[in-house]
């Protein structure tokens, strides 16, 4: 660790001067939405859907702010590969302290692997020290784009990460893993990827949020980067997983565990 | 061609998630080989029915199934494989799609069916939606979901047993410590029962008294997302679209809502019983068995009526 947690250390000219961080946030069908599978079996209902940043990608956003405000990076750029619309995810990222935004406008769904060779295309460009992920989109619930932006750019990987350490040319992430945490060490440049218990997001005051607005947001195309962001993957139908019925309610512990002993035989 | 499972690093035992994985290779057809990161693991993977070979990995970076140095020797043994599979634990979501990356390849993570050599299903937006899928790759690369493959028997199999040809570790990562905390408790993902406690267990103390139902009972404990971010239950205890999917004979839900978060990881069990004072609760809506109740009254009666008989 450079600098103790909580203390505003003053900005320092080594890292920080090297020290950008990208973080891509991806547009996706809010959490509380009870999505619904589409009749014609072809994917689920999305239109007039809420639609917010990824939940991972919140925590993600708010490492990158907090890296910054203790001095261990200087600039943070939200990245987000997706429709027109996503530019509202990269605006609440900018508002949660990000600097600027890149839009990659792409219509229809793109798998992690043409995701992360886009990341590859913009970080070759930018240069990034480090780059967060979240873990997992919990639309495709892939838990894939940041172990494959690894994979391409020959780095290594954080994935799952609870607690975040930046120093000069390395990065200390402890993991949630089967069974408990495991701390790693990485070679700088990194990829870490943020799981639920790495920090509580912020909400973006009215006063960021009104700055947010004048904050750039560059757009590209996946041809700008020189990149096929074509699948690999053909979605032959989406149907609704089978319906467990409710069953019913018992009156008493007693009825409860003569019925588990008697009807249902599991003890 | 031939199958490569990747097995969960478990000590000398065979996970139950990597009997499941063995079984959706045989779903698949082919010959089946098991690579193990750990040369004591060898003669309990040699045991698995319908394996042909077992390959061993040795050294530093595999004991700690370091993601770089484990891809990078998955990538030198693909050549002879059609599919690459692991189980869908942190281990094999850790790996497997760095492994496809490598390989040019899309990851299909958490495979829940086989249709064919090419098609899967898989579950997207926390299990409200199944998919069938056809991958194009060449190589396909998957994560298994454990719950929805019967796991094969521990034993009746004899494979032959050799060394993987050695590779340079890239030396991108450091092992520095691990904090596992070993319990005398059956494992989340392959207990027969399993216990869970949400948000209305209110203190890491008080919810140490699911212990009691759980030792009764011979089962693994878990929890909701609440109840481990309220530090009431460890990480790995996390049941759930984030979590750990589990698919016992019985669950059990003290004070856990029913947030579809949570039922993506449990709604397979067999038999659900809820527990929860609220008689609105979601939870309500998949359980067999329904008692509308205070946890902290019910839980003594609980293990007062199991201990007759
Ligand atoms: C990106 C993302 C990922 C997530 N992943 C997961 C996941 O993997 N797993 C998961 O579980 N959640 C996950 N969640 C969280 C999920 O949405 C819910 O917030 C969480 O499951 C709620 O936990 P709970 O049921 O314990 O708490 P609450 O929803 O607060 O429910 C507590 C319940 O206890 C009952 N209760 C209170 N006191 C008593 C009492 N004395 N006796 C009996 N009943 C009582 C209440 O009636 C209530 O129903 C995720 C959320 C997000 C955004
Ligand atoms: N279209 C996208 N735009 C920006 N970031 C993305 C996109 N898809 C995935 N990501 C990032 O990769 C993470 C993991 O996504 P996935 O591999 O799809 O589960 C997300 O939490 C995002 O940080």
């Amino acid at each position: 660790m450079r600098h103790s947690p909580g203390v505003a250390a003053p900005p320092q000219q080594d890292t920080a001067q090297a020290m950008k961080l990208l973080v891509p946030v991806k547009r996706v069908v809010d959490y509380n939405v009870k999505v619904r599978v589409k009749a014609d079996g072809t994917g689920v209902e999305t239109a007039n859907v809420k639609m917010s940043m990824n939940p991972f990608d919140e925590i993600a956003v708010e490492e990158a702010v907090r890296l910054k405000e203790k001095g261990a990076a200087t600039e943070i750029i939200a990245v987000s590969i997706g429709p027109a619309a996503a530019a509202e995810q990269i605006r609440t990222a900018l508002a949660m302290g990000a600097d600027r935004g890149i839009l990659v406008e792409v219509e229809g769904a793109v798998e992690p692997l043409a995701v992360a060779k886009l990341l590859k295309a913009i970080i070759m460009k930018e240069e990034p020290g480090l780059i967060i992920l979240g873990k997992q989109a919990i639309d495709d619930d892939m838990n894939a784009t940041g172990q494959m932006l690894a994979a391409l750019m020959g780095w290594g990987q954080g994935t799952f990460a609870s607690k975040v350490e930046l120093a000069a040319d390395s990065v200390t992430v402890t993991r949630e893993v089967d069974g408990g945490l495991e701390t790693v060490k990485l070679t700088l440049p990194a990829i870490v990827t943020a799981d639920l218990r790495l920090n509580e997001p912020r909400y973006a005051s009215l006063p960021n949020i009104m700055k947010a607005r004048k904050k750039p947001i560059e757009n590209l195309k996946p041809a700008d980067l020189g990149v096929d962001a074509s699948p690999r993957l053909t979605t032959l139908k989406v149907e609704e997983p089978p319906k467990r019925q409710a069953g019913r309610k018992v009156g008493s512990v007693a009825e409860l565990v003569d019925k588990l002993r008697n009807e249902a035989k599991v003890i | 061609m031939a199958i490569l499972v990747l097995a969960d690093h478990s000590g000398a035992t065979v996970s139950q998630p990597t009997r499941s994985a063995i079984a959706a290779a045989q779903k698949i057809g082919g010959d089946v080989h098991v690579l193990v990161l750990d040369g004591e693991a060898a003669p309990s993977h040699a045991e698995l029915p319908g394996v042909a070979k077992v390959l061993t990995a040795t050294g530093e970076g595999f004991a700690h199934g370091l993601a770089e140095p484990v891809a990078a020797l998955l990538v030198s043994l693909a050549p002879a494989y059609s599919h690459l599979l692991a189980p869908g634990s942190a281990a094999g979501k850790n790996v497997m799609p760095r492994v496809a990356a490598l390989l040019d390849v899309q990851i299909i993570s958490d495979i829940a069916g086989v249709v064919d050599g090419d098609t899967f299903q898989r579950f997207i937006y926390a299990g409200n939606a199944l998919a069938t899928i056809r991958s194009a790759d060449a190589t396909k690369v998957a994560t298994v979901r454990a719950a929805s493959f019967d796991p094969v028997p521990a034993t009746g199999g004899s494979a032959s047993t050799e060394a993987a040809p050695g590779i340079t570790d890239p030396a991108l990562s450091q092992f520095l410590h691990a904090e596992i905390v070993k319990s005398e408790r059956p494992e989340l993902a392959a207990a027969r029962v399993v216990v869970s406690g949400g948000r209305a267990m209110g203190s890491a103390d008080s919810f140490k008294i699911l212990e009691g139902v759980a030792d009764r009972l011979g089962a693994a404990i878990g929890a909701s997302r609440a109840a481990v971010d309220a530090g009431y239950a460890p990480n790995d205890m996390q049941v759930g679209q984030t979590g750990k999917i589990v698919a016992p004979e019985l669950y059990m839900a003290f004070g856990i809502s029913g947030a579809i978060q949570h039922l993506a990881g449990m709604k397979d069990s067999k038999v659900i019983v809820a527990i929860n004072k609220d008689e609105e609760a979601p939870i309500f809506q998949v359980a067999d068995y329904g008692l509308v109740g205070d946890v902290f009254k019910i839980i003594p009666e609980l293990e007062a009526e199991l201990d007759k008989k």
